[in-house]
């Protein structure tokens, strides 16, 4: 099966992972804006979660709907989330899973001892069962 | 009664696209079911596998959640407007399970 690949414009990746290195040890998270599968302008949100932001992150509603007003007026489209896994793979968690909403690209970023590592992207498969990984294409 | 609906971004795949569809119903439950019966791809990311509404599912009627109204039991008036918005949580797998790699 061909990977779906999300392509981001110069300057995206670097936000990314300079967002995760300020909030470690915790998760940060973020929209990503743009158009097709091209990001060309990340929103840092704040980590609401209740449970402990070293390990899981979330995104209220509130919040939800500034990303999507954001993406309104950037004249583009939300394409979906970024996190941090601080200490921890680049690669989605069973609670990651539960929590994904279709479409939506996924990119995760690995911190280690604070300093951004290994970056990746992930979509959910249309049965829920899995997420399938794309290829990110920066720059 | 027709009501509005407002649809989320990721769920627009299956609204052929719109970001607003029309679903009939005296609750919100009723709304829901009607909705998702019209469009049934919605089904599987709006409840889970017992048929109840995803925790990460929000349901506002006007801007109001319904979490804090009757729940599903909410009744839907002439003119409300429903919208269903998401929460977007996910997060890396307890400490105990790192040296687990891919967990998925």
């Amino acid at each position: 099966m061909t990977k779906q690949t999300l392509l981001c414009d110069a300057g995206i990746d670097g936000e990314i992972r300079r967002h995760g290195e300020e909030t470690y040890p915790h998760e940060c998270c973020g929209a990503l804006v743009g158009s097709g599968n091209r990001v060309t302008a990340t929103v840092a949100l704040p980590n609401t979660t209740e449970e402990g932001p070293r390990r899981r992150f979330m995104v209220r509603p509130s919040d939800y709907r500034v990303a999507e007003q954001k993406a309104s007026e950037l004249g583009g489209d939300l394409l979906g989330f970024y996190h941090s896994h601080p200490d921890h793979p680049a690669r989605p968690s069973q609670y990651d899973l539960d929590h994904a909403w279709p479409t939506f690209a996924y990119i995760i970023v690995a911190v280690a001892q604070g300093k951004s590592a290994a970056m990746t992207v992930w979509y959910l498969k249309e049965d829920r069962s899995a997420f399938d990984e794309g290829e990110l294409n920066g720059n | 009664m027709a009501t509005k609906i407002l649809i989320p971004t990721p769920l627009r795949p299956f609204t052929d696209k719109k970001d607003a569809v029309e679903a009939e119903g005296k609750t919100v439950g009723e709304l829901l079911a009607d909705l998702t019966t019209k469009h049934s791809g919605l089904k599987a990311h709006l409840y889970n596998a017992e048929g109840k509404l995803r925790s990460f599912v929000n349901i506002y009627v006007n801007d109001e959640d319904i979490r804090y109204l009757q729940k599903e039991q909410t009744p839907i008036a002439a003119g409300d407007t429903v919208s269903i918005i998401p929460s977007v949580a996910g997060g890396a797998p307890p400490v105990s399970n790192v040296s687990g790699g891919r967990s998925v």
